[in-house]
């Protein structure tokens, strides 16, 4: 009789507990509501949830309040893209702004093409080689290719080739983060839709650069009198391309007797962004 | 129960009673959080909050409640349930009172509620028979401890991350094994310390 009243004394203590902690709650979640606008949850739902911090929110949720505040735009998020940004148009009952998405891209082919200052055995990244003397490529501007950006890319859209970071354009979604981490600054945004760019940073005259670096713009100018659409200008001995005039013919990329301008020819149409627009 | 007794009680739990280095409890989001050292502090803070708040009011709950029933056999599966509810109280409370604290916790706060570490300081304050006091401190500095292991093994983590030249076949979980062996064996220098 005694263990039976043992066994009932504890279901009871232990189930009025639960059910007195179950009532509790129960009113908390009452008092302490806290009201979501309905429209938060569908927009969480086209947002594509990486979390990546690219729009400058912590998360896709933080996002998702500043939309529905009005203090981000629709085309905020980069990663989803077209898509998404026409989704969260349509959700928030706004027009869609205007496509400004970009890419990154490594202003640099050098890697082993360039000289070396000194060997370097150390921890793979960029941030630690600049520590001594300032990286071990000779050239001021170039890359170090020690793939600090190939780490930092959430996507997995770069990697090393000849000792250069690369930027896979398919896999890109122009997050620019990897533009932040390049302690050499040699990764800049470009235009989505640009196809042709220019993989050089260096401000070096010609015949100092020839004696760093055997792929570097020596600012010959060919590629200047060959553009019929006067996009590409050899600015402090290197070629910049204007993109709002570049029609992505790809002449200058055939020209380029140091064959660094890139031409990735993923033949996106429209190729130019004002045609994207 | 006087401040030495207090301070002397801290100690052994921040240092020689480590409870992720020396008991082995909380070993899950020991591995889990501590990839990068920003989830790691997130995680920490969560920790000491709960761990703290834990062994308060399983402190109360045991004392008025189980005693006086004579049902000390069921603290475990009491304090489970005294846990839970608590944080998921405590979480509700924090997004309607304090929005900036439940972002900075963030997920880590009903994460925890399964913490064996935070559990395990409330069966250890019944087992060391402490004061309400006594078990307070000892739930904080508890979890003062598992925030240092946390924190140390992070960094530890973040560097390993960096320096490329692990085996092939040790990258990722299986260093990380390794050398949180290593700082459980560090922290084991700390056994023979006794302050007063």
């Amino acid at each position: 009789m005694d263990s039976l009243f043992a066994i009932l004394n504890a279901v009871l203590v232990l189930g009025l507990l639960g059910a007195l902690f179950g009532l509790v709650l129960a009113a908390a979640s009452k008092i302490f509501e806290v009201k979501k606008n309905p429209l938060f949850e569908p927009i969480i739902e086209v947002l594509p949830g990486a979390n990546c911090g690219a729009c400058g929110y912590a998360s896709c949720s933080a996002l998702a309040e500043a939309l529905l505040e009005g203090s981000a735009s629709t085309n905020a998020c980069v990663v989803g893209g077209e898509e998404s940004s026409k989704a969260i148009a349509e959700i928030l009952g706004v027009e869609l702004e205007k496509n400004t998405r970009l890419a990154a891209f490594v202003n640099c082919s050098g890697g082993n093409n360039a000289a070396k200052r000194y060997n370097y055995i150390g921890i793979s990244d960029c941030h630690a080689a600049m520590r001594l003397a300032d990286g071990p490529i000779v050239c001021r501007f170039g890359c170090l290719g020690l793939g600090s950006c190939v780490k930092a890319c959430p996507f997995g859209a770069i990697h090393l080739e000849n000792g250069v970071a690369k930027v896979d354009h398919e896999i890109c979604t122009g997050c620019l983060i990897c533009v932040d981490t390049c302690p050499k600054h040699v990764i800049h945004p470009v235009p989505y839709y640009a196809d042709v760019n220019v993989a050089c940073s260096s401000h070096e005259k010609g015949g100092a650069l020839r004696k760093i670096c055997n792929i570097g713009c020596i600012g010959c100018k060919i590629c200047e009198r060959t553009c019929q659409y006067d996009a590409i200008h050899v600015i402090d001995n290197l070629a910049v391309i204007d993109y709002e005039k570049c029609t992505g013919c790809g002449e200058c990329a055939l020209k380029c007797p140091r064959k660094l301008i890139v031409d990735s020819n993923l033949d996106r149409t429209p190729r130019v962004l004002d045609k994207a627009q | 129960m006087s401040l030495t007794s207090l301070i002397s009680i801290s100690l052994g739990a921040i240092l020689v009673e480590n409870y992720v280095l020396v008991q082995f409890l909380g070993i899950c989001p020991f591995l889990g959080v501590s990839k990068k050292t920003d989830t790691a502090v997130g995680m920490s803070f969560a920790v000491i909050f709960v761990m703290t708040l834990a062994s308060a009011v399983t402190y109360l709950v045991n004392e008025y409640l189980l005693v006086l029933l004579n049902l000390e056999y069921m603290q475990t599966v009491v304090f489970i349930l005294v846990i839970a509810v608590l944080v998921q109280l405590v979480e509700m409370f924090l997004q309607k009172a304090v929005p900036a604290l439940y972002q900075a916790l963030g997920i880590y706060l009903p994460l925890i509620t399964t913490n064996c570490a935070v559990l395990g300081v409330a069966l250890l304050n019944v087992v060391s028979e402490y004061t309400f006091i006594e078990s307070v401190v000892n739930g904080f500095a508890s979890a003062v401890g598992f925030s240092l292991a946390l924190l140390l093994f992070s960094t530890i983590r973040e560097r390993l991350e960096v320096s490329a030249d692990i085996p092939k076949a040790f990258e990722g979980i299986p260093i990380a094994l390794v050398s949180s062996a290593l700082l459980a064996m560090s922290f084991m220098g700390f056994s023979g310390l006794k302050v007063f």
